[in-house]
């Protein structure tokens, strides 16, 4: 059962670190301006939602399965997910805006939740790595 | 610059497929003739809905009926796109608006036939046959290098005959002129052996450039040879004295020298020279030729001569520029302290200015940085327009600099560090406003623009020639080549003088770009009129008055012979106009599928202006009769908006929409959010938009190059904040008229048409792009206007209109070590509607300062405030009012008590402010009794909005206006002080401080507040005031509800209105008067605007300096 759990949130995990390095990518790309914010706005709101979600499941299952500190490891981040996913003015297009995305440094600090989010996926995937081979009943 | 995205142009023919489609279907509506009776057009002129839908049916709907339709189709496109056809894009004529300085010239045409060049200044420590310019040099001998007269005479006449007879004439004379140069050999001096000086020793500030030099501009060009000036240099003062003396007749200093005679002639050799070459030029030649003949005398505070001669605009005859003769051994040594001068030339020069400069302006720095007590100076107010500080820059390079009305930081002197501008807590940022309505600006016409390898950075008059033939970049430091076109100066009709070019002597100037600034050929002049024609909307009457306005105005639309213009009105369903060519009378088409909005037919709507005039004509006549039964009240805008965008798509252009209420049916209908009784509380205001809709449609138009301005008439509350975004983001602007009617609100109803007017037949630049660029080092980080920021620094503005401001935040990303100066540069690249592709380009340059006192001294304090209303906007959207209110306070307070900490050497009691800075706490008094940011009942939540995109959009002059208004006592107006402008006395009143204790009830007052102003009559005023200006008896008898002055024979009556046009005239649009009296319902707006007054919801200003006093001395 454990080890069930920690594949499934290490696949989840590759996810979202795939993610986290799409949203760096396409964030760039709008610094560098190899793309308009539009474009770039429209790609990355639409994998808000999947990223929400995935991180959730992965929260959720931590609580399930009685996995405390992973839990509260994962807490923080998932709720800010949900928190900035909720916040977003009822004007906006989105997390990201093409309007303001240029305005007040939102670039950089996308940027940076984007860098930082790369990071604790990686610890979380060593992390789910070594519990897994770790778990008595390990498939491998 | 990125251009626009190419059109599509077949999307005309899919369009007239989704009508066929959508009218087998059943659901499009009839065609309906506009006025009943037989339709030439129309299959069936009755509203059956088989029948018309059936007509629809056929290909191109109407186009049936009238087979001449595709024809047109196709003859129009053509008009449109292919350059061919006389009158689209190819306009060899000079556009009225500037009336002078056009440099108009085919760089290598002309230089071409100047290839034996004469470039004085390179010839200063060269050789003279230095083959600098890669074409055969000729220079051979002391003939002076002037092409023969024929030759030249032919280049003249054929520049001439090519370019607009305005620049022809001035360059015929300049050619006599430089003639005659040539033929008075005697002018040169003896010492100047070197070949080509006859011709380069005196070149008088040409006329063909009168505007951008001013007048008492005199460029000196002697160009002594290498070995002369060495000889000069080396023997001070054994030069022979006449130098001078033949050329002085010949162009006689236009104003009285201002320094001692001249006393050691040798140096005006030099001074001569540096008269045409950058400092730079002249520091590195100096140096390399100093290096044998050193002179160990220190440098003199006098050094700012050779600043002075920079940029050939040399304050004084050549003749009287060797004021004070230490100043030679001084400039050597200068020299001396670079002798690597190519490695660290960029900074010496400027270095040194710079230092003298400060040495030169002390007192006004210490003017900037008085501490004045503010609890006790109670006249604070100054009696005349505040004027923007002026930069401490050599006087030389702030001549050049850009005008402050067009461009301005709110910090002109730029902090060093981030650490700096932290510490002083003054927010640092720009002020454009780019697009400005300008009576002299130069354009220039060449198949190349110089610009920056690097960085694209536009040549600019704050860059440095390192010689003849490289310049640095004074924004990214980059070595770049001039190219070879760059060499002729077509002012001067010189060879060699890179640096005399137009693009380096002016900060504010013109391109006319080459087909490498577009994608697609330049648009047409498209304007398209979007009415509400739902019952509110006939109610109020504004149809009728914009349909009159637009028709006295149809000529006078900016446009060519291109210029296309169509119309939609909505109420709950969506009518289209054909104008077809050849109909007896527009016809009009409904579509009343709002869902999925589509454009009836393909071509017809939109239509050239002047093939079909007569028929646009009688549509404007007829559109507000057509209407008047109409009984539907639902206002569907989103849906018109749609079928607007649709059908501007292909071209991009202008679209202006009329609304007279909150948007009901169909996409981006709104809800009613306003809750009176809330509006006191600061909290829970809707600020925000309540949908994407129109922010999601605002970037489509933007990215199809469509404005949308909005018209909002209406007496209810409309969502201005949701509705405002359509504006905001295509770059459009926004009007709002609260409770528009056409005989209950007769003054709103002169506004409507006064602006409207303005807003017809002013500037607009289509298809626009705005970038701004800052030295290495700074960085843009928040943008203030309406646009949509399309990349870090390029703005994306469909259209571009002159009333338009824009703001920037900035932060110094990497410290400026090693920097003076640093320099911003906005582009603007728009097309015209003459449909030229044209750049803007406006440069400024600032010092850099390392210590928090020069922050202060060179604080702008209408900058500042202007920003800091921007960002005062941001923040109550983003956060909330309250948030806003507070950050402006903490403001005032942080700064101050900053300045307390840092600056002030002794703590004294009181609030003290640097005198940069005493007007601050009164301006943000200001802003925050302003109805953006007012808290209390009386601002209804669009007029808030409405203000706020005012802050947003204004240019600084009339957000100041708008802010803080100007109150003048009008009743006993003097001739004194009084300005002559053309023959007209305008008396000059002193600007009185915004109290009620100003005011007197034995007087008559003014005030201006930009878009509105108020002449307020005292109980006891004066009679004869009353009677000689107003034209009643009584003050009993002053009508309520006057907005106009008679036009009296007497002097008071003359006075009153030359004072109050000359006011009007200074801004594009049309304040209103109204003259208030003691129970006029609109004392309370006057009285609102009374600053220095407490209100019931907010502090007087001596209880404001309290409070900040209190905070900053915690």
């Amino acid at each position: 059962m454990e080890s069930v759990v920690f594949i499934f949130s290490l696949i989840d995990c590759c996810a979202l670190i795939f993610l986290a390095v799409y949203f760096i990518i396409t964030l760039s790309d709008l610094e560098c301006d190899y793309i308009n914010a539009r474009s770039c706005c429209s790609k990355l709101n639409k994998w808000v939602i999947p990223e929400v979600i995935g991180h959730a499941v992965v929260t959720v299952l931590m609580l399930i399965s009685l996995h405390w500190f992973i839990f509260l490891l994962n807490l923080p981040i998932a709720t800010w997910n949900i928190y900035r996913f909720i916040m977003v003015p009822s004007g906006n297009m989105g997390v990201f805006d093409p309007t303001e995305i240029h305005n007040r440094g939102q670039l950089k600090s996308h940027m940076k939740e984007a860098m930082i989010k790369l990071g604790f996926h990686l610890l979380c995937f060593f992390m789910y790595l070594y519990r897994l081979s770790s778990c008595p009943s390990s498939l491998v | 610059h990125p251009t626009p995205p190419p059109p599509c142009r077949s999307a005309a023919l899919p369009g007239s497929a989704t009508c066929t489609q959508r009218a087998c279907a059943g659901r499009a509506a009839p065609v309906v003739p506009v006025r009943r009776g037989p339709a030439p057009g129309a299959a069936e002129p009755s509203g059956t809905e088989p029948g018309p839908g059936a007509a629809m049916a056929q290909p191109a709907g109407p186009a049936a009926a009238c087979p001449v339709q595709n024809q047109m189709m196709h003859s129009s496109d053509a008009q449109g796109y292919n350059p061919a056809v006389p009158g689209s894009y190819s306009h060899p004529k000079v556009p009225p608006h500037q009336p002078s300085g056009q440099y108009n010239y085919s760089g290598s045409q002309n230089v071409s036939q100047f290839n034996s060049y004469q470039g004085p200044g390179q010839t200063l420590n060269r050789p003279p046959v230095a083959p600098l310019s890669g074409s055969p040099v000729q220079q051979t001998g002391p003939v002076p290098q002037v092409p023969p007269p024929a030759l030249q005479n032919s280049a003249a006449i054929s520049s001439a005959g090519s370019f607009p007879p305005g620049a022809g004439p001035p360059m015929l004379s300049n050619w006599q002129y430089s003639q005659s140069a040539v033929s008075h050999p005697a002018g040169t001096p003896p010492s100047h052996l070197a070949p080509g000086t006859g011709t380069g020793s005196a070149q008088p500030s040409p006329s063909l450039s009168g505007n951008t030099n001013p007048p008492g501009s005199y460029q000196y060009a002697a160009s002594p040879g290498g070995p002369s000036l060495h000889n000069s240099f080396m023997k001070p003062g054994s030069a022979p004295p006449p130098v001078t003396q033949p050329l002085t007749p010949l162009h006689p200093p236009p104003r009285p020298p201002l320094g001692p005679p001249p006393v050691g002639v040798t140096l005006f050799v030099d001074f001569g020279h540096y008269n045409f070459c950058t400092s730079s030029i002249h520091l590195k030649y100096l140096s390399s030729l100093l290096l044998a003949t050193p002179h160990p005398s220190p440098a003199p505070p006098n050094l700012k001569m050779n600043r002075n001669v920079g940029y050939s605009y040399p304050a004084l005859p050549p003749g009287y520029q060797n004021t004070s003769p230490p100043g030679a051994p001084g400039m050597q040594a200068s020299a001396l302290q670079y002798p690597d001068g190519s490695k660290h030339f960029h900074q010496p020069p400027l270095g040194t200015n710079h230092l003298t400069a400060s040495m030169g302006s002390l007192s006004l720095q210490q003017e900037g940085l008085r501490p004045v007590n503010l609890l006790q100076e109670r006249n604070i107010l100054p009696t005349t327009i505040l004027q923007a500080p002026v930069p401490n820059l050599h006087e030389d390079i702030q001549k050049l600099n850009c005008n402050p009305e067009l461009f301005r930081c709110t910090l002109t002197n730029i902090p060093q560090t981030q650490a700096l501008l932290n510490k002083a807590k003054l927010p640092l940022g720009l002020l454009l406003h780019p697009f400005k309505d300008l009576s002299q600006l130069p354009v220039v016409t060449s198949s190349t623009i110089v610009r920056c390898r690097s960085c694209r950075t536009y040549i600019n008059p704050f860059v440095s020639f390192l010689d003849q033939r490289r310049w640095k970049c004074n924004l990214c430091y980059r070595v770049n080549d001039v190219p070879e076109e760059f060499m002729y100066n077509p002012v001067t009709r010189v060879y060699g003088e890179p640096h005399k070019r137009p693009e380096v002597q002016n900060a504010t100037i013109e391109f006319m770009a080459p087909s490498e600034y577009m994608l697609r050929p330049p648009q047409p002049p498209v304007y398209l009129f979007v009415f509400d024609v739902s019952h509110n909307a006939i109610e109020t009457g504004y149809l009728n008055t914009v349909c009159k306005t637009l028709l006295d105005n149809l000529d006078l639309l900016p446009g060519n012979t291109r210029t296309k213009i169509g119309f939609i009105t909505f109420d709950s369903t969506i009518h289209f106009y054909s104008l077809q060519e050849g109909l007896s009378q527009p016809q009009m088409l409904i579509v009343s599928d709002i869902e999925d909005v589509f454009i009836p037919m393909p071509e017809n709507l939109l239509v050239n202006l002047n093939e079909n005039k007569e028929l646009i004509q009688d549509l404007l006549r007829t559109l507000p009769q057509m209407f008047t039964k109409s009984l539907e009240t639902q206002s569907a805008l989103g849906p018109a908006l749609q079928a607007a965008f649709k059908l501007m798509s292909p071209t991009g252009g202008r679209i202006s929409v009329f609304q007279t209420q909150l948007p009901s049916v169909g996409m981006g209908a709104l809800k009613s959010r306003e809750e009176p009784n809330q509006r006191a509380t600061a909290k829970d205001i809707h600020l925000t938009p309540s949908t994407d809709f129109y922010k999601k449609l605002a970037l489509d138009c933007s990215g199809q190059q469509v404005a949308v301005d909005l018209f909002l008439l209406s007496g209810q509350y409309s969502d201005l904040a949701s509705l405002g975004c359509i504006s905001r983001y295509s770059a459009g602007s926004v009007y709002y008229y609260q409770s528009y009617h056409h005989k209950h609100n007769p003054v709103q109803v002169e506004k409507l048409q006064k602006e409207l007017k303005r807003y017809l037949t002013r500037k607009i630049g289509f298809e626009a792009v705005m970038r701004i660029r800052c030295t290495k080092g700074l960085s843009i980080h928040t943008f203030h206007g309406n646009f949509f920021v399309r990349s870090t620094d390029l703005l994306s503005l469909p259209n571009v209109n002159p009333d338009a401001g824009y703001a920037v935040q900035m932060s110094v990303e990497e410290s400026l070590t090693d920097m003076q100066v640093v320099s911003f540069q906005s582009a603007l690249l728009y097309t015209s509607s003459k449909g030229e592709r044209r750049i803007r380009v406006h440069t400024m340059c600032l010092p850099v300062v390392t210590t928090l006192s020069d922050v202060y001294a060179g604080a702008d304090v209408q900058a500042i405030t202007g920003l800091l209303a921007n960002m005062a906007v941001d923040r109550s959207v983003s956060a909330t009012l309250s948030d806003a209110r507070d950050a402006l306070v903490n403001a005032v307070i942080d700064s101050l008590s900053a300045y307390r900490s840092s600056v002030l050497s002794i703590q004294q009691p009181g609030l003290m402010a640097p005198s940069s800075l005493r007007l601050f706490p009164l301006y943000v008094l200001a802003l925050l009794k302003q109805k953006a940011f007012q808290t209390g009942t009386n601002a209804r939540l669009d007029e808030r909005i409405f203000t706020m995109c005012q802050v947003k959009n204004q240019p600084l002059v009339y957000l100041m206006l708008m802010t803080h208004p100007s109150l003048y006592r009008v009743d006993n107006l003097t001739d004194e002080g009084a300005l002559n402008i053309n023959d007209r006395t305008i008396p000059q009143p002193p600007i009185l401080q915004l109290s009620v204790e100003k005011l007197s009830r034995d007087g008559a007052y003014l005030m201006d507040a930009g878009s509105v102003m108020f002449l307020w009559i005292g109980k006891n005023c004066g009679q004869s005031f009353i009677s000689q200006v107003l034209g009643v008896p009584n003050y009993g008898s002053i009508p309520q509800n006057m907005t106009h002055l008679p036009e009296l024979e007497t002097a008071e009556s003359i006075r009153t209105i030359a004072f109050v046009s000359w006011l009007r005239e200074q801004r594009p649009f049309f304040p209103i008067l109204y003259i208030i009296k003691d129970d006029s319902p609109l004392k309370s707006s006057f009285l609102q605007n009374m600053i220095e007054d407490r209100t019931e919801s907010a502090l007087s200003y001596y209880e404001f300096l309290l409070h900040i006093q209190q905070q900053v001395n915690k």
